[in-house]
């Protein structure tokens, strides 16, 4: 399986993110922003980070940048796009998911393990996952998931949510949610589901020593659904 | 020629930072305020010379960039 992950200027997850979809079995490319085309890929990766400094709105930038246009294009065809963090407000930015990331509810930069609960499996993200709850880490600032009710209807209609804060038994509730997004939302897919934006980082839980394994049973999964 | 653009958040978008700030100013005395929404306020430089065209411009920025119209409004100010 062939995977691309892009690099924006102040992307830093990116290297992390590679090196997780290396251990399990992703054959990465390293792409640049300015780069025009993307090279053949199963799943192209938008990493975490602070790309052109959070300047405007966060990912505002990046979602113009040349490289995204061939993402929107292959996300378009059905190719698999996931943003994790920085990467869910790019996706935002460029309308691939609906809704937009706001600062955190109380204005707290948040860094921490959570859990989250998968609200849908039919899809190739979380198909075959085990668990019910995940546990996942999120370093953010402008986490808070927020959309029209008119796009809020919508998401639920077509089940595009993909997973909710929660306890550690998968109960979702105001108090599990750490940033105020709407519904405990903490990520969300396009209609059609090949499109991820979530804002916990599955790559930074790939080792005991890491502070845990739920990251391992997501990319273990998410390549033997991609073959 | 000078456009200046000012984009606010809509109505019903919590803004926590306009809500610390109007905190703080309870804080320092300021009693009478009801609410403070923050917003930006852009000035664009442009060699367009029509006003007309020039503006058509700054909005078409506006929908692609300066602002998110999920959740934010513009408001471009006449070119003096």
């Amino acid at each position: 399986m062939k995977s691309s992950v892009i690099t924006f200027p102040g992307s830093n997850c990116d290297r992390d993110m590679d090196v997780a979809l290396r251990k399990f079995g992703f054959k990465n490319k390293m792409v640049w922003h300015a780069d025009a085309e993307l090279p053949k890929s199963d799943l192209v990766v938008l990493p975490g980070g602070f790309s052109y400094g959070d300047y405007l709105r966060c990912g505002s930038m990046a979602s113009k940048s040349r490289i995204m246009q061939s993402v929107i294009n292959f996300a378009n065809s059905g190719g698999m796009v996931m943003g994790i963090c920085n990467g869910f407000q790019i996706l935002v930015e460029t309308g691939l998911v609906p809704g937009v990331l706001l600062r955190n509810k109380y204005l707290e930069f948040i860094c921490k393990n959570v859990f989250v609960k998968i609200n849908d499996k039919k899809n190739k993200y979380f198909k075959n996952v085990d668990n019910e709850v995940l546990e996942f880490h999120i370093a953010h600032n402008e986490g808070n998931y927020f959309c029209t009710n008119d796009q809020l209807k919508e998401i639920e209609d077509n089940n595009q949510i993909a997973i909710n804060y929660c306890d550690e038994n998968g109960k979702i509730e105001d108090k599990f949610n750490p940033n105020g997004s709407i519904k405990n939302i903490a990520g969300i897919f396009n209609k059609e589901k090949n499109v991820l934006g979530m804002m916990p980082h599955p790559e930074r839980m790939i080792h005991t020593s890491l502070s845990g394994e739920d990251g391992s049973l997501f990319f273990k999964n998410l390549i033997n659904n991609l073959k | 020629m000078k456009i200046s653009v000012i984009i606010t958040l809509k109505k019903d978008v919590l803004d926590p930072q306009g809500k610390v700030i109007h905190q703080t100013l309870d804080g320092m005395g300021f009693a009478d305020v009801n609410e403070v929404r923050q917003g930006k306020y852009f000035e664009i430089d442009t060699k367009e010379t029509d006003n007309d065209k020039a503006k058509a411009k700054v909005e078409e920025m506006c929908k692609k960039l300066l602002a998110n119209l999920v959740i934010e409004n513009y408001k471009i100010i006449d070119p003096k």
